[in-house]
């Protein structure tokens, strides 16, 4: 166990020489709520508290994965990233820029360095629009670009994407999913950003297409030195393309790990559930299944202390009483856990 | 194309309507009289030969009159929709857009402007200012403000929501961009229908309110003031009513069978289908 982990570390101290000291961005403390039940006179009622206090950094070059089942917050902490909505509290910093003090015009033009591929590729581009509108779109606002040119680019970008020139002129219903999802990477590529959010990239896709997108992610990594922040459920693909994963449960992280430390020793009961949960093709290796009993609880009443005790097996009169604080356990790897604070991971 | 024709409702209402705009167009260049011009001699005079729909009481040709009668409607409906749509839709995506106070301000004014019956509201509008074309288009074009801006609202609210527009938020270009380039061309169906459908509304509306004398005026031919004029005649030369009434019904029948034929098609779940 040791031995995997200095080399999990002794990778990440290398990646650190190399990179610039400003991380690419950097998340404090960060808080969405959203209201339930106002109108125009009455307050409301009560907050949805989406993302309550999320915080962790992501370099250049770097692949950061987000986990989590459906409602605790992936999507919302995407959007927050790309500023497309605000935060109730705390402070996104991009490239060492701070958002809330950017001003529309300068919030544009750091917009324009980020980029987000969406899960639906059927909402996700405009029915009325051909591809060639549709992926040089965020070339709008560079007016001394003849449209020539902008053609040739366009044809470069879907010749990227593994597409054809001549699909420029086509409008997207005329595509399938997995080509409609690589139109959407094609205009997420564009302006050549240096963060792309993905938000479910291939959840909606067939399994054998989800390979050729994933694939594709990774070599556009390589050609452009992308960072990605990629939000799924799927532990296998992200496993398979992030260098670090963070697991979310109602709106906060419960444990942040390097890849390689992720599979074998992950520690949070959570994401213990979570890996047990991932299909095993070998039957002889299918260990015993221990699902989690109920439902995530409602991200509306939080419950008291660790917000998993509700559905956790271990948990014990502390966790219900105290809210654990994310600690690091070992170089690069935090949990949230009062079980794992200070012990080994044999306790369990 | 084919989709389109492929629609009965579309295919006859296209006809009908050509067939009305072709008559416009053509009396505009040539009547076989002058709609004004009076004939003593040949006053209501039976259809034949020489005046196919017969005369009026001051033996002008009613063939003539309905031609010229085709060009007054299709000017109301134009300048009525035309009223209708660049407020309603201005009012409507401002409605969708903003949301909240401005939005309840504009819809509860429309709620007010519906309240009221439209030929109610026309008849006091054109008493008010004095009857006249251009009152009774602008009585028809007020009404229409809140039709063509709730239908802009629904639509809009609906496009806004989806995920082309975060993307192109993500993309940098700003709102009135995303307004112009993503919501409107999304929402031009629905519209496309409305204003068709609205047009055949405004023909009738013009028709009725040149009948009761508080459009058009004479001696300027209005179908509806054909038909005001042919009452007193109506068993004297019943022709005088039979054609302009015929004119009225052929189109306001044929822009609502378009109208029609359009959302047919414009429907996707009917595309689908084939």
């Amino acid at each position: 166990m040791a031995s995997v982990l200095d080399a999990g570390s002794g990778i990440i101290r290398k990646r650190e020489d190399i990179m610039i000291e400003t991380p690419l961005i950097e998340v404090h403390d960060l808080v969405k709520y959203f209201p339930l039940g106002g109108s125009l006179l009455k307050k409301p009622h009560s907050w949805v508290k989406a993302v309550n206090g999320v915080s962790f950094k992501v370099e250049k070059g770097e692949t950061f994965g987000v986990v989590g089942e459906s409602g605790c917050g992936k999507t919302t902490l995407g959007r927050l990233i790309l500023g497309l909505i605000s935060p109730s509290s705390g402070r996104i910093e991009f490239d060492g820029k701070d958002f809330s003090t950017l001003n529309n015009t300068e919030m544009r033009s750091v917009r324009r360095r980020m980029q987000i591929i969406f899960q639906d590729p059927y909402s996700s581009l405009d029915p009325r629009m051909k591809v060639f509108s549709i992926i040089t779109e965020p070339m709008r606002s560079i007016k001394d670009l003849s449209r020539n040119s902008r053609r040739e680019l366009a044809a470069d970008l879907l010749k990227r994407v593994g597409l054809r020139p001549e699909d420029l002129d086509k409008y997207p219903h005329e595509f399938s999913g997995g080509q409609r999802q690589r139109i959407g990477i094609a205009r997420s590529i564009c302006m050549r950003p240096e963060l792309i959010v993905a938000d479910e990239p291939v959840s909606s896709l067939d399994v054998s297409i989800q390979a050729q997108v994933i694939n594709l992610m990774a070599k556009l990594r390589e050609d452009y030195n992308l960072s990605y922040i990629f939000i799924s459920h799927d532990l296998r693909v992200v496993n398979y393309l992030c260098n670090k994963i963070a697991v979310m449960y109602l709106g906060a992280i419960v444990e942040l790990a390097p890849k390689h430390c992720f599979t074998t020793i992950a520690r949070h009961p959570y994401t213990r559930a979570l890996l047990e949960s991932v299909p095993q093709p070998n039957p002889h290796q299918r260990g015993k299944l221990s699902p989690m009993e109920g439902d995530v609880s409602s991200p509306i009443n939080l419950p008291s202390g660790c917000t998993f005790h509700t559905r956790c097996h271990y948990a014990t009169d502390k966790c219900r009483k105290i809210a654990p604080p994310l600690l690091q356990v070992e170089p690069g790897h935090y949990v949230a856990c009062w079980l794992n604070q200070g012990r080994g991971f044999e306790d369990y | 194309m084919k989709r389109f024709f492929g629609n009965l409702n579309f295919t006859l209402g296209f006809i009908l309507s050509l067939f009305i705009v072709m008559m416009a167009l053509t009396s505009l260049v040539w009547t076989p009289y002058d709609a004004n011009s009076m004939d003593a001699l040949h006053r209501l005079a039976r259809p034949s030969l020489t005046h196919p729909l017969g005369t009026d009481q001051y033996g002008r040709d009613i063939l003539s009159r309905v031609m010229v009668g085709a060009v007054n409607s299709i000017i109301v409906g134009l300048v009525t929709v035309g009223i209708g749509i660049s407020l309603g839709v201005f009012l409507g995506l401002i409605s969708a857009y903003f949301g909240k106070f401005v939005d309840e301000a504009i819809m509860r004014l429309s709620d007010l402007l519906f309240g009221f019956p439209a030929v109610l509201s026309a008849i006091l509008i054109t008493s008010i200012l004095g009857p006249s074309i251009i009152n009774a288009m602008l009585a028809i074009g007020i009404f229409y403000i809140p039709v063509f801006a709730r239908l802009t609202r629904a639509v809009a609210m609906t496009i806004w929501e989806r995920e082309f527009i975060e993307a192109a938020r993500a993309c940098g270009v700003n709102e009135i961009y995303i307004t112009w380039r993503h919501v409107l061309p999304n929402i031009l169906s629905p519209l496309l229908v409305q204003a068709t459908i609205q047009f055949a509304v405004a023909i009738l509306a013009e028709a009725a309110l040149s009948y009761l004398g508080l459009g058009t005026q004479p001696p300027f031919a209005s179908w509806g003031r054909m038909l005001n004029e042919a009452q007193t005649f109506m068993t004297l030369a019943p022709w005088m009513a039979v054609f302009p009434g015929v004119a009225i019904a052929l189109a306001v029948l044929g822009f609502n069978l378009l109208g029609d034929g359009l959302r047919d098609t414009f429907d996707p779940k009917m595309v689908r289908k084939r």
